[in-house]
């Protein structure tokens, strides 16, 4: 469960989130909104990348702003970025057991934990393979390997789906959504692929200018009014 | 033993599809394949040799150009830690070279100790030194480390230049600029000899290369990896980025100055002209030539460095021609083999391969057909 509230963050006069509330309960929430509205920034401040200006992010208890940035990894916050980044110089095991071993799991196998990473996204792949030789979506499912593995409690994907056809877009699909059963971990999604957003959110929040405009159950969000004009409205005038 | 491998290339290859889904418990097992072994073991047979041979294949102006390709790999490969691995571009490799060798001549004028230990003592000073150094470069990165460090090395040369490289004088510098005799510095007594002080300098340099490796191999590694593909991205993985990049720092200066060591006691006369700031740019266009990402390409870089320059001054040819050559290399590594002369040679080599069995086949095929 994660609670922000009042978030406001500010680069010189550019707003990009502007008093943004909102509670993340369980399960796979998405996170939707035009280009601009503030997704990535409001990522950047749960990874701390960025220091808001105003606002209290509450993460099962836990004021996770005063965690520095690679302490928030340990706790469990997980992403994935726009930008690929499985190092394509190691191998397919290397890339998930980097993140394992700066994780806080003790006690368990870590090799256990890993191969059971490669093997829960469906990674169909030779573990020692180096990421380089590998296709784009199994690239893509690295990274969520990567995300997942080793008890994370938030993760966040970031456009997960881009530039992925359909079909890969299916598989991604199933593994996102089997994530906070398997793993525990409460999963926020960035996308502006509708259909995986439906597909695997019960629970939507829709920004837009920084702001947070409606919130709730995927179907009806998808259906209000203001998301209509802030989100479709945008994709109608660039169509 | 080549046939040998190309068999057993040929019998593995219809496995993965049947192994596939039992990779994940089959990877221990896979590991100690025999094809695996097939590298290190062609590495020390070659090392072996070398140690063995060139001795007493070479004259000693050529006993004495390998021994500091031996040395000067260590430095090569520091370097490419630094810039392959890490993604930091250091231009004061030079600079801390001559830092462990300063260090270690003082011991070794001061000091009775075994030369094993000067040099230990020479990596940690330097180590402590480096890292110091390069405590305000980690603030920064591309052109802006490589310039603060090419400063820094600039500076740290004035300052040796200054208080002079020892030469058993006494006093914190041991240097005694009256002396009439200087004293050459000591070296291992169990390698006194030229031939033996260069089989010294290989195990020596093979014991640093063992000792990236294990660093290479492991979590540091692994963290470095990271942190070259996308500094916001190791954060986000939870690598402290600091912590790894103060590492990297210390591991490279610590090689390189028992790298500093080894000059001091291969050339026994260390003056401020054996340094200069020239040195690292230098050092950086050989490891670029060689390939910052392999540890063949550091052999190769300093072969590059050290074997060449010492064939020409041998020919008679001038030095200068090394510095154009150099220049034309990084710029031929910048735009056609971002890998290096290493990963570059076997890819040429296989496509001058096809090509000359193209040649030769043809007439033949040309001649079936028209028969």
């Amino acid at each position: 469960m994660i609670e922000v509230s009042e978030l406001t963050v500010r680069f010189g006069g550019v707003t990009p989130l502007d008093g943004m509330s909102v509670r993340f309960e369980r399960g796979t929430c998405g996170l939707i909104g035009p280009n601009g509205a503030g997704k990535t920034t409001f990522f950047n401040v749960l990874s701390g990348f960025v220091k808001p200006v105003a606002g209290q992010i509450t993460a099962y208890g836990e004021d996770l702003l005063k965690m520095a940035h690679y302490r928030r990894a340990r706790w469990g916050v997980r992403r994935t970025f726009q930008t690929e980044q499985a190092i394509e110089e190691l191998s397919v095991y290397d890339n998930v057991a980097m993140i394992h071993e700066h994780s806080k799991v003790t006690g368990s196998s870590r090799r256990e934990d890993v191969l059971g990473a490669i093997e829960f996204v469906k990674l169909d792949v030779d573990p020692n393979a180096k990421v380089g030789t590998l296709g784009q979506a199994e690239r893509r499912l690295v990274e969520v390997a990567r995300a997942v593995v080793g008890k994370p409690r938030l993760v966040l994907l970031d456009e997960p789906a881009a530039g992925l056809p359909d079909e890969e877009t299916g598989v991604l699909s199933d593994v996102i959504q089997a994530i906070p059963q398997h793993m525990g971990a409460l999963v926020i999604l960035v996308d502006h692929d509708m259909s995986l957003v439906s597909s695997c959110c019960e629970m939507t929040a829709v920004l837009d200018f920084g702001r947070l405009i409606a919130s709730g159950p995927t179907a009806e969000v998808l259906r209000d009014e203001r998301v209509m004009r802030a989100y479709l409205g945008t994709e109608e005038v660039i169509a | 033993m080549m046939e040998g491998a190309g068999l057993k290339t040929a019998e593995s290859a219809p496995a993965p599809e049947s192994t596939e889904a039992a990779a994940p418990r089959g990877r221990a097992a896979r590991s100690l394949q025999p094809r695996a072994l097939v590298r290190p073991a062609v590495i020390a047979v070659l090392v072996l040799v070398a140690l063995l041979f060139i001795p007493s294949i070479f004259s000693l102006y050529y006993v004495d150009a390998w021994t500091q390709v031996a040395i000067y790999s260590i430095v090569t490969l520091g370097l490419g830690v630094l810039v392959g691995r890490v993604g930091m571009v250091s231009l004061g490799q030079g600079a801390v070279l001559a830092m462990g060798a300063w260090v270690a001549a003082r011991l070794l004028f001061a000091t009775g100790l075994p030369f094993e230990v000067v040099l230990l003592a020479a990596g940690l000073i330097t180590m402590l030194l480096g890292t110091v150094v390069g405590l305000p470069a980690l603030r920064m990165s591309g052109l802006y480390l490589a310039l603060i460090t090419l400063m820094l090395a600039g500076a740290i040369t004035v300052a040796l230049a200054t208080i002079n490289f020892p030469n058993g004088g006494h006093g914190f510098t041991g240097y005694n600029g009256a002396t009439v005799h200087i004293p050459p510095i000591r070296r291992p007594s169990i390698a006194t000899t030229d031939p033996a002080f260069f089989r010294y300098s290989v195990v020596a340099a093979i014991l640093m290369f063992l000792l990236v490796l294990v660093h290479l191999r492991g979590r540091p590694g692994r963290a470095w990896a990271a942190i070259r593909q996308s500094e916001s991205a190791a954060l986000a993985g939870g690598i402290n980025t600091t912590l790894y990049k103060l590492w990297a720092f210390a591991l490279v200066s610590f090689i390189t100055g028992v790298a500093g060591g080894l000059v001091a006691g291969s050339y026994r006369y260390l003056n401020s002209l054996t340094f200069s700031t020239q040195d690292s740019i230098t050092l950086l266009a050989v490891v670029l030539m060689g390939g910052t990402y392999s540890m063949t390409g550091a052999v190769v870089a300093a072969f590059l460095l050290k074997f060449l320059q010492a064939l020409l001054n041998d020919w008679g040819v001038s030095p200068d021609w090394l510095t154009i050559l150099f220049g034309i290399g990084v710029l031929q590594v910048l735009t056609t083999a971002p890998r290096g002369i290493v990963e570059q040679m076997p890819k040429d080599l296989a496509r001058l391969w096809r090509l000359l069995r193209g040649l030769a086949s043809r007439p033949a095929a040309e001649r079936e057909g028209t028969g």
